[in-house]
């Protein structure tokens, strides 16, 4: 009997200490940031011994966990709002802002769309749902599908905020889930238009210029093109130890920024 | 042994209980927790606002909480699912109980079921990649991801549900009430018709319900074959955004108790409300058309 209660305290101190155990860094939030973080990580875990646990969630579900203190660093694809702060501090918690990559967001149409550039003002008046055929802007006599995404989503706020500035994105947009489905969306429909982060641009998707500017990592870095977002890491108070390593880590132009530029985004150094 | 068999009784009957109550503890709590967390909203916005509203803006500064686009959302698609379903499934399961040869029936019968395994996601990526492009070039849609679609693809979800659980009921409506019936003179069209049909009413009920149900909660599927778009939808090709999608899309990025948060989880408690009125009719139905004597299931 002693030994099975013996046997039972060891289980349940094992499970306790999990997070404690040897060296390991929870990583959750942005499902934008996530395939930079997971790329960083496995190289650090490689480098150092530390364990890096990387998942997703969305900003959101990020900064709500570093609030709670259930994870050591938070990404977000947008900065933390006001009410947040509040509520991490509330709870004893310092949420310090780290920007890792710059993301751009490009407009996208149906390869074979002769439309080629739009103007920020004539991107709005498509999401306001005014520009109703593509004949409007230049292109053949189809008409427009607005694609956008869900509204709680980082790339959304960078568009509405960049693009739409007061005004809303009329309720007949077609809504999807994430950079993945708008592309597979707009590849699929020759009358569509979205817009997906820099890193899912391809070839059955036509990428349009915006103001006459190409989105590319030159305009992104220069500030040039109009849609652009920084992509942040926040720690609980001032990292330190193995957080501080990751940290490092990720901003190191030869390490982690290295991995930035590989999986499609621009690297800040 | 000292523990003698009344306390072995008594235990067994404990851990039971234990065990039934664990599951109806579990689900009232999580309903408590919808509660808590779905109810702040109303300080925001009055509860005819919400379910009312015709706009849904939550990020918007002011944001607004009108959820009439989505519940509008998911009654068309369901309701015009059902319209696709319903007959579908029953035919099938009439067929398969009571027209198909046992061979066939072995074949077909399996096949169904296997067909109600099918991942959701699974139907709703061929709903995307397929189905979607191929409705827009037959007929001419400005885009295949709507209300029409949806409908189909929740329709080919609930059909084998609806089949397979009919199937059962109209399978065990008892043969002596059948040969009664054709001894009588009544051709076996009308057999079907008039005694079997009849017999098995709660059980197709309880399965009509069953696939409803199944189609009013689908998430997958419609957030990705839908559209999304949060209108009121116009005409059978219009993008929809029922509820479900809704809350599966925006809770991730959702700042955490923040008012958009509270009014997804208030979608949610609408959500419940609807399939907990479903499951009531079922179980009304199922109790007013139980036939008594030879046919009881």
């Amino acid at each position: 009997m002693r030994r099975h209660v013996f046997i039972l305290a060891l289980v349940v101190g094992l499970f306790c200490s999990v997070p404690a155990w040897a060296g390991k860094v929870v990583v959750k939030g942005s499902t934008t940031v996530l395939p930079i973080a997971q790329k960083v990580a496995e190289a650090f875990t490689q480098e150092t011994g530390i364990k890096v646990s990387v998942s997703g969630g969305g900003s959101g579900n990020g900064i709500k966990a570093l609030i709670d203190g259930t994870t050591d660093v938070a990404d977000a694809s947008r900065f933390i709002k006001q009410k947040e702060v509040n509520r991490a501090v509330d709870n004893g918690h310092y949420p310090v802002p780290f920007g890792i990559a710059y993301d751009s967001i490009i407009p996208v149409v149906h390869p074979s769309n002769s439309v080629s550039d739009l103007s920020t003002a004539q991107l709005k008046k498509i999401y306001k749902g005014e520009i109703k055929n593509w004949s409007e802007v230049g292109g053949p006599d189809r008409p427009v599908v607005v694609i956008s995404r869900d509204t709680s989503s980082g790339t959304y706020e960078t568009w509405e905020k960049k693009v739409m500035g007061s005004d809303r994105v009329f309720p007949g947009a077609l809504l999807q889930a994430s950079n993945g489905a708008v592309s597979q969306a707009v590849s699929k429909n020759k009358n569509a238009i979205g817009y997906v982060g820099i890193g899912y641009l391809n070839n059955d998707l036509k990428g349009l210029t915006v103001d006459g500017i190409e989105g590319t990592k030159a305009t992104t870095l220069s500030g040039e093109f109009p849609v652009s977002r920084t992509l942040f890491m926040f720690t609980d108070g001032w990292p330190k130890g193995d957080t501080l390593k990751f940290i490092n880590y990720v901003m190191n132009p030869n390490k982690g920024q290295k991995f930035v530029s590989e999986v499609g985004y621009v690297s800040i150094f | 042994m000292a523990i003698s068999r009344q306390k072995k009784e008594l235990f067994m009957r404990m851990f039971f209980t234990l065990l039934g109550a664990t599951g109806i503890i579990i689900l009232t709590l999580i309903l408590l927790f919808l509660v808590m967390e779905g109810m702040p909203i109303f300080s925001e916005v009055s509860v005819t606002d919400f379910l009312f509203g015709k706009y849904w803006y939550p990020t918007y500064d002011p944001p607004d909480f009108g959820i009439l686009p989505l519940i509008a959302g998911t009654f068309s698609v369901t309701i015009i699912s059902s319209i696709i379903a319903i007959p579908l499934g029953v035919m099938t399961a009439v067929y398969l109980a009571e027209i198909a040869t046992p061979r066939i029936r072995g074949i077909v019968k399996p096949i169904v079921e296997l067909i109600e395994g099918l991942p959701t996601v699974v139907i709703g990526f061929f709903g995307m990649v397929v189905m979607a492009p191929f409705l827009q070039r037959v007929f001419d849609m400005p885009t295949g991801l709507n209300l029409f679609n949806a409908s189909i693809m929740l329709a080919f979800m609930s059909v084998p549900t609806i089949c397979s659980v009919s199937e059962d009921a109209i399978y065990s409506v008892p043969q002596e009430m059948k040969e009664a019936s054709l001894a009588l003179g009544a051709t076996h069209l009308e057999t079907i018709i008039r005694v079997i049909l009849p017999a098995s009413l709660s059980g197709i009920s309880t399965a009509v319900i069953l696939g409803i149900s199944r189609a009013v909660g689908e998430t997958m599927v419609v957030l990705m074959v839908a559209g999304g778009a949060a209108m009121i939808p116009g005409s059978l090709f219009d993008p929809i955004r029922p509820m479900p999608a809704s809350i599966a899309a925006e809770m991730a990025e959702a700042p955490y108790q923040s008012e958009h948060y509270y009014s997804l989880f208030a979608i949610g408690l609408v959500l419940f409300v609807f399939t907990f009125a479903f499951n009531m009719l079922a179980d009304y139905l199922a109790h007013k058309h139980k036939q008594v004597g030879a046919a009881t299931l």
